[in-house]
C-alpha cells in the first residue's frame, strides 16, 4: 500500500510517528500552516514557525526519506485579530517561493466572526494574486455547516479563483454535497472524536463517489492518529473496495489535485 | 450530486460488520443518558440538542447521519460580530 498524507501538522508529532507513517506505506506529507494551541505574541512567531515549515521540517521528514511539502497562512483561530493577520500576510509572499510551498493554507473560519471574515478575504485575495493552490479548514462541530456555506460564498464570489484549484477540509455528511456541487475538491478528516470515522468516510465515498475526495489524519497536538489513512484503507478494503480504488483516493487523488502546484513531484513508490 | 446506493455489499454482510460495533455505541449512549440523569443540577442546551438529535434516528431515510448532524448545527447565516472563545461545544445554544 502506498499513500499521500494531506494533512499532517508534522511539528507537533515525534520521530516516531514519521517512522510509523513510512512504514505504512506514506510517501508524502503535506504541512498546513496551524494554530500553535496557544496565540502567538507577534509577526515574528509566524516568520519562526514558517521557518519551521520550509526549512526544518523538511529535513526532519527526509531524514525517514519522506517528502514534506506545506503551506502558509494564519489560521483561523488566530484571526480575530485583524492587524496581526495583516503583518503576517505581509511576510508570507517571502516565504511562497520556497520549494516545498504549495499554496496558502489551513485557511477559513473558525468561529464565523466577521473579522474571520475579513482575514479569509485577505488569504483568499493573496492566493488569487500569486496564483497559490488553496487549502481551506472549515469550523468543528455546531459551527460547521453554517462556515462552510460562508467559505463556499466568500471563494464563489472571487471570480478569479478556480474551485478545482481549492480544496475545502474537514467535510461531514452535511456538507460534503455543496463542496463538490459548487466544484471544489472535498477532505475528509479521519479523527477519533470529531469529525469523521473511517466507517463514515467510505460511507461518503460510497454515496458522493471519489473524483475530487481526499481523506487525511490531521494528525496535530490534539487527539488525532497519524496513521489514520491506512486505517481508512483497511475499512473500504473490509466493505469491498478495490484496491485500485482504495490507492485512487488515498495516492493518486492528492497527488493529482497537488501536482496543480509545479513544485509537487508525485513520489516514486 | 447524487447520493448513490451501496452496491458493494449487502444488508445481511454490513450487519455482520457493523452490528456489534453499533450495538455497544448503542448502549454507551444509554449509559451517558442514564448517568447524566443520575447526577445533581441542571443540564443545558447540549442536551436539548442530543435528544433533538436521538430522535432523528428513528425516523426513516437513509441521511440519519447528516440529520444528526443538522440537529446539532448553527443553522443561521449572518457571520457573528466577534468570536469570544475558539472553542465549539457540539450543539448550538440557541437550538430549535
Amino acid at each position: 500500500m502506498r499513500y499521500i498524507e494531506p494533512h499532517g501538522h508534522m511539528v507537533s508529532r515525534v520521530t516516531d510517528d514519521y517512522l510509523d507513517m513510512i512504514t505504512a506505506g506514506c510517501a508524502a506529507v503535506c504541512e498546513p500552516a496551524f494554530w500553535a494551541g496557544f496565540d502567538r505574541s507577534s509577526v515574528n512567531g509566524f516568520y519562526d514557525y514558517f521557518c519551521q515549515l520550509t526549512e526544518h521540517e523538511p529535513k526532519r521528514a527526509a531524514k525517514f526519506g519522506l517528502a514534506h511539502y506545506t503551506w502558509l497562512c494564519i489560521n483561523p483561530k488566530e484571526s480575530e485579530d485583524v492587524a496581526l493577520a495583516q503583518d503576517v500576510l505581509g511576510i508570507i509572499p517571502k516565504f511562497l517561493d520556497r520549494p516545498n510551498v504549495l499554496g496558502i493554507g489551513e485557511i477559513g473560519l473558525n468561529k464565523n466572526s466577521r473579522n474571520e471574515m475579513k482575514v479569509l478575504e485577505m488569504h483568499v485575495d493573496l492566493a488569487a494574486r500569486t496564483n497559490q493552490l488553496i487549502l481551506v479548514h472549515t469550523p468543528h462541530l455546531e459551527d460547521k455547516l453554517k462556515g462552510t456555506r460562508l467559505i463556499v460564498d466568500v471563494l464563489r464570489s472571487d471570480k478569479r479563483i478556480q474551485p478545482e484549484r481549492c480544496i475545502i477540509d474537514h467535510v461531514e455528511e452535511h456538507t460534503i454535497k455543496m463542496v463538490l456541487d459548487a466544484g471544489f475538491w472535498a477532505g475528509m478528516t479521519l479523527y477519533p472524536e470529531s469529525k469523521c470515522t473511517a466507517a463514515r468516510a467510505t460511507d461518503m465515498i460510497e454515496m458522493y463517489g471519489a473524483e475530487r475526495v481526499w481523506m487525511n489524519s490531521a494528525c496535530d497536538w490534539g487527539v488525532s492518529v497519524p496513521l489514520a489513512v491506512p486505517y481508512a484503507a483497511l475499512e473500504m478494503r473490509k466493505r469491498g473496495h478495490s484496491n485500485e480504488a482504495v490507492d485512487r483516493l488515498i495516492f493518486q487523488n492528492p497527488a493529482r489535485f497537488m501536482s496543480q502546484s509545479p513544485k509537487f513531484k508525485v513520489p516514486k513508490f | 450530486m447524487r447520493k448513490t446506493s451501496n452496491r458493494l455489499m449487502t444488508r445481511q454482510q454490513l450487519l455482520d460488520l457493523y452490528f456489534m460495533e453499533a450495538r455497544a455505541k448503542l448502549i454507551d449512549l444509554g449509559a451517558f443518558m442514564d448517568r447524566v440523569e443520575r447526577a445533581t443540577g441542571d443540564e443545558d442546551f447540549r442536551m436539548k440538542g442530543f435528544r433533538t438529535a436521538l430522535a432523528e434516528l428513528n425516523k426513516t431515510g437513509t441521511d440519519r447521519a447528516e440529520r444528526v448532524l443538522l440537529a446539532l448545527s448553527d443553522l443561521s447565516t449572518e457571520p457573528i460580530a466577534a468570536a469570544t472563545t475558539k472553542a465549539a461545544c457540539g450543539a448550538y445554544p440557541g437550538t430549535k
